[in-house]
């Protein structure tokens, strides 16, 4: 909660900064790569396509606020950015001499890319479908690779249904989820190999009655366990007394009786390592995706809270022995991003 | 499941009429805008905005039918909007349509980040629940799906016979289907076009919004700033598809909802792993376009509509 409002609060003095000094943003753009202070916080703009509410982005957006409390970094932020502005949003932080810009361009890849190559003075971390380029030397790229935890939430799901029939409702086959959704899909065969998924893509990132529909469709159908991807899917899993895995965020305290465990994404160490390469002036072209695995705390299992001593025996061992494995590096979880199919 | 088991389940049906529900309010809205000869562009932004302003009433303390029509005297006031740009300045109701769902969805969102800066995720709030009628509900097949729903999916069935009746059975459908054909005869009569297009704007407008309402308020239960997701244009599509007619209009939209509920159905059929899933999203739209294309053929187009009426002008 505070950290938002300290958030708030400096999305006021930036528009004073504005209104006033303009002409002091294109100063210290000039000077700004290697005349920094080691304790003047980084000055850190986030540009989000989506409401801060928003699953992903809300694991960006925490981050950020954690790292601004510890007085690590200045952030701003914009959020509900159409993709067919975001170009211009970037542009607009660049010239006003933020040092690191965060955010997403999964619809803007390449223009995103151009807009980078303008500034090369200006650090960009962008989640991205794509790797980097060391022809782009500013631009590195992160996502959310979860699928350590994901895969951990699947053996929980594979124990836990009894019709050995699990329904997933994406937004869009893209390598994000589809990668957590292999992923998941891995753990629960963990269990019970014989188990069939149901897989729907909704076509849309935030329809949840669509998204709740389908779930209802995939209940009626057989499943008695859900892959909540998208907001609404718990909410069908709840009216029909089945259960639901989350995913990215902890929905558990909606869903007290309904959510069994949650594969949870931590940005900080994404978003700390960044800080640290623009700091040092080392920022560089390269895929920040490996801090969000679990070996690097940027991946985890949500406490199971309400299902705590509900999920069978044999399923915890297996859990903790694999997060155990995963830690050390004994264990690998696969990365598959193509797009999953029922089976 | 096969095709012909998920057509004979009750399910099937309920989930039909309730992705239908939002279309119905939202269809008739349009319909009554273009009755009276304006076409009404804003219906998507309207939409969102009753969207949000009836859960968000509803949040802050209201009760249920409250948040209606709170939802429906947004949409009004923005239908007020609409109708003072089209019809007495006479602009473009392209141009004003669409400014008026930029409009509409930008302010809610801006009215939203004032209401909640703060949130970690969308409130819920308590939405409306299913009501079964009694002995209607157990009628097999029909009585799941027809008695079974929210008390707003009962509302927007009673609202296609009250539009029915009234555009057909009293002097005021009269006069507005009239200003739909020919304001000059309207105005002849002494009538005032200005006061009846306005009146069919402000009126659709509202219920458009209870059309958006019905899906923070009873399919879902919480507010998302996209979850509208086109069902506005698919409504502009389904007035045409209804020949400008209630009834008509009505079975466009449980039919469009149908194809929808089916194809979420389908894609766990075998032969859904061999489509792609695009195609499956597809199919809604693709069927009502032919559908359309059939339908329409006969369909008679209210003559004055787009045609700004000047008082005196010949």
């Amino acid at each position: 909660m505070n950290q938002s409002r300290n958030t708030k609060s400096f999305g006021l003095t930036r528009r004073r900064f504005l209104g006033t000094t303009a002409g002091t943003a294109l100063l210290v753009a000039a000077g700004m790569p290697g005349a920094l202070e080691a304790a003047e916080p980084l000055k850190v703009a986030g540009i989000y396509t989506v409401p801060v509410e928003q699953q992903w982005v809300s694991r960006i957006h925490k981050a950020a606020g954690i790292a601004q409390e510890r007085g690590d970094i200045d952030y701003v932020f914009s959020e509900n950015v159409s993709n067919t502005d975001y170009a211009r949003v970037m542009r607009e932080y660049a010239e006003q001499g933020y040092q690191l810009i965060i955010g997403e361009v999964f619809a803007v890849e390449q223009e995103a890319r151009e807009v980078a190559a303008e500034y090369p003075d200006i650090a960009f971390l962008m989640g991205s479908s794509f790797k980097q380029d060391e022809a782009l030397p500013n631009f590195a790229v992160f996502d959310n690779y979860i699928q350590d935890a994901s895969y951990l939430t699947g053996i929980i799901a594979g124990s836990m249904t009894e019709t050995g029939n699990i329904g997933m409702v994406g937004g869009f086959p893209i390598p994000e989820v589809n990668r957590l959704m292999h992923a998941f899909m891995a753990g629960a065969r963990e269990m019970n190999p014989e188990i069939t998924f149901q897989v729907s893509f909704i076509g849309s990132w935030f329809d949840p009655p669509k998204a709740k529909e389908t779930a209802f469709a995939m209940i009626e159908n057989g499943a008695d366990m859900l892959y909540a991807e998208r907001f609404g899917v718990s909410d069908a899993a709840k009216e029909k007394g089945v259960l639901a895995i989350g995913n990215v965020i902890d929905t558990q305290a909606d869903y007290p009786e309904t959510v069994v465990a949650s594969a949870i994404w931590h940005f900080e160490p994404t978003l700390d390592k960044a800080i640290a390469e623009v700091r040092a002036g080392t920022f560089a072209a390269a895929d920040y995706g490996v801090y969000s695995f679990m070996k690097e705390g940027g991946s985890s299992l949500a406490p199971l809270g309400t299902f705590e001593g509900k999920v069978p025996q044999e399923a915890m061992d297996l859990v903790n022995q694999r997060s155990e494995q995963i830690k050390s590096g004994e264990f690998t979880v696969e990365i598959n991003d193509e797009e999953p199919k029922s089976s | 499941m096969d095709i012909f088991e998920i057509l004979l389940s009750a399910s099937f049906w309920t989930a039909a009429i309730r992705i239908a529900s939002p279309l119905i309010f939202a269809t008739l809205g349009e319909l009554i805008c273009e009755r009276a000869g304006v076409l009404n562009l804003g219906i998507e932004g309207i939409m969102v905005a009753g969207a949000f302003a009836g859960w968000m009433a509803v949040y802050s303390g209201t009760g249920l039918w409250m948040g209606v029509a709170v939802a429906m005297a947004v949409g009004m006031l923005f239908g007020l909007v609409h109708s003072l740009l089209t019809v007495p300045f006479g602009l473009s109701q392209h141009v004003v349509g669409l400014g008026v769902t930029l409009l509409a969805t930008s302010l809610t969102y801006y009215a939203y980040r004032l209401a909640l800066p703060e949130v970690t995720s969308p409130p819920k709030i308590e939405a409306f629940q299913p009501y079964e009628v009694p002995f209607l509900s157990d009628i097999p097949l029909i009585g799941p799906a027809l008695f079974a729903q929210t008390p707003l999916t009962y509302l927007a069935f009673i609202l296609v016979g009250v539009v029915g009746l009234v555009l057909y059975r009293t002097p005021l459908g009269l006069a507005l289907r009239a200003v739909g054909e020919n304001p000059s005869a309207v105005a002849a009569q002494g009538l005032s076009v200005t006061g009846i297009r306005m009146g069919a704007v402000i009126v659709g407008s509202g219920l458009m919004a209870v059309g958006g309402a019905f899906l923070t308020m009873s399919a879902f239960d919480s507010f998302f700033f996209e979850m509208v997701n086109g069902r506005g244009w698919i409504c502009i599509a389904l007035v045409v598809f209804g020949a400008w007619k209630p009834g008509k209009a009505l079975l466009g939209a449980v039919l469009f909802a149908a194809f929808d509920a089916l194809q979420i159905r389908v894609q766990q059929m075998p032969l859904g792993a061999d489509i792609p899933y695009q195609v499956f999203l597809m199919m809604p739209y693709f069927l009502s376009i032919l559908a359309l294309i059939v339908m329409s053929r006969r369909a008679e187009v209210p003559a004055a509509l787009m045609v700004p009426f000047n008082k005196g002008e010949r």
